[in-house]
């Protein structure tokens, strides 16, 4: 620990500590977790010259503004969006220099929901389970930052890094989001052509769309069992259509169990696109053809 | 045994009953020991199924798991995990009156179970107990409380459980133990994981169940 502090100035809408997760606690009850954009988090800590591991922040929607007791590089990546050090414009995708003091301000997401923020060092929080993602589903990790708050900063080993120019910033955001959809183990509680009515089902995401689950408005999907399905694992990406027929698409900090049928698995490469994807953004479900491995 | 498609990289194996999932779970995780399945990241037994995930070939293995030849489940190896328990739940007289016997009947047949954890969920260390026979199963409250405190020994369907932290419940709680049932900064961080065999031991003479506390 360096002793150097982050203290929240303006957590925003709901800003979390990420990482890449907890992976393998599934059989214990606890979520992967982690950055919903992988690729943006990667990004962020490789712009700094931090390991892939390192703790950043994830905002949604609005941003944060964080004030460093010391120098220290960031980078924002993820969602496009303004970025300004003391007031003054300063630049998305790359690594920026903060001084001791300065407030660094992450704004209103232009394009996407989630911006990743990182800093050289990373953020030295505890870890959880070799961790130090925040959970919302199970309350592993820090808390979502509150204003006044203070995260401990790590120590830059490496320093500031040469600014390349090779950086390929996050821009799959599109007007529709498409989800490829992979068999599910619970297809048959449907309604036989269920799937289909899926695929040309119009829908948006819905605002109640967390970390937790990407929840739809659009036609409810027609259950042929109504019985209840005893609790069984699930993996990210797990559509489950509950009572009301509305297909919940499931992201990181899911349930480990679930007892709703899933009807089909959006792939791990789809969700980013899912998570970046504002409420009201229409959606549609495309099953994919089944090929041979 | 089915084996039902996950997506990508996984698997889920679904067998006929609980008593062959753990068994199944057993196996599956005396194999991944012995290196015979690769890299997978998750092995999440649940009532009837086991969830495999990380799979390099999930067809390959859809194929493989249901030829296998899977033995019953033997008792646990090692001690089992002993939770002293004061009988004092606010609906110890209810389950009592369900199995048709007094309060300390209903600590004895408890305390007299061997239990095992058949699997994990709702939240970070909640263990999914078997063993008490299927006539003895209670249903869950018609209403869930909004706070359940941690420690809190209940009973719901065919399972036994603790709550390892305060959380809304809807199992019918009989008794309360001060074991640390999670606790993050400990290794394991879970005092019972899938296969853990337990036992519960009464902590103390059975009194009449504790009413309700006001608020609850």
């Amino acid at each position: 620990m360096s002793g150097a502090v982050l203290t929240v100035e303006r957590a925003g809408a709901l800003t979390t500590v990420q990482d890449l997760g907890r992976p393998g606690y599934a059989h214990l009850g606890v979520p992967a977790s982690g950055a919903l954009v992988r690729a943006a988090h990667l990004l962020a800590n490789r712009l700094v010259g931090n390991p892939g591991a390192a703790a950043g922040l994830e905002t949604t929607v609005n941003g944060c503004a964080v004030r460093a007791s010391c120098p220290v590089v960031v980078a924002v990546t993820g969602a496009a969006c303004p970025v300004r050090v003391d007031g003054r414009p300063a630049a998305w995708g790359v690594p920026v220099r903060v001084p001791a003091g300065a407030v660094l301000d992450v704004g209103t997401a232009e394009r996407g929901v989630r911006a990743y923020v990182a800093f050289a060092g990373g953020l030295d929080v505890p870890a959880v389970l070799g961790s130090r993602a925040t959970d919302l589903l199970s309350g592993l990790g820090p808390a979502p930052l509150s204003d006044g708050a203070r995260l401990p900063l790590g120590e830059s080993r490496f320093g500031p890094p040469p600014y390349t120019g090779d950086v390929l910033p996050y821009g799959g955001i599109g007007a529709e989001v498409v989800l490829p959809l992979l068999p599910g183990p619970r297809a048959d509680w449907f309604a036989p052509g269920a799937v289909g009515a899926l695929a040309r089902g119009r829908y948006t995401v819905s605002p109640a769309s967390n970390r937790i689950g990407l929840r739809t408005l659009g036609p409810p999907v027609e259950r042929l069992r109504h019985e209840e399905l005893p609790s069984e694992g699930m993996v990210s990406g797990s559509v489950q259509v509950p009572p009301d027929g509305r297909p919940v698409v499931f992201l990181a900090d899911h349930p480990t169990t679930g007892g709703y049928p899933v009807i089909g698995v959006v792939p791990a490469a789809a969700l980013p696109a899912a998570a970046q994807a504002a409420p009201g953004t229409p959606l549609r479900f495309a099953p994919a053809v089944r090929t041979p491995r | 045994m089915r084996a039902l498609p996950a997506g990508e990289a996984a698997v889920l194996v679904e067998v006929a009953d609980g008593e062959q999932a753990q068994a199944l779970h057993a196996e599956l995780e005396r194999r991944r020991a012995a290196g015979e399945l690769g890299m997978v990241t998750e092995v999440v037994p649940a009532a009837r199924t086991v969830l495999v995930d990380g799979l390099a070939d999930p067809r390959a293995f859809a194929a493989d798991v249901v030829r296998w030849r899977v033995p019953p489940l033997a008792p646990a190896a090692t001690g089992a995990v002993e939770l002293a328990v004061r009988f004092d739940g606010p609906d110890l007289a209810e389950v009592a009156d369900r199995w048709g016997m007094s309060p300390a009947d209903v600590a004895a047949t408890v305390t007299g179970t061997a239990f095992r954890v058949a699997f994990c969920g709702f939240s970070p260390g909640f263990g999914y107990l078997t063993g008490l026979p299927p006539e003895l199963a209670v249903p869950r409250r018609a209403s869930p409380r909004t706070s359940v405190p941690p420690g809190s020994v209940g009973l719901a369907g065919p399972y036994a459980g603790v709550y390892p932290r305060a959380s809304p419940g809807g199992w019918q709680i009989i008794g309360t133990t001060d074991a640390v049932l999670w606790d993050a900064g400990r290794d394991p961080a879970a005092l019972l994981a899938p296969g853990t065999a337990v036992r519960f031991t009464a902590e103390d003479a059975v009194g009449p169940a504790a009413a309700p506390a006001a608020g609850r």
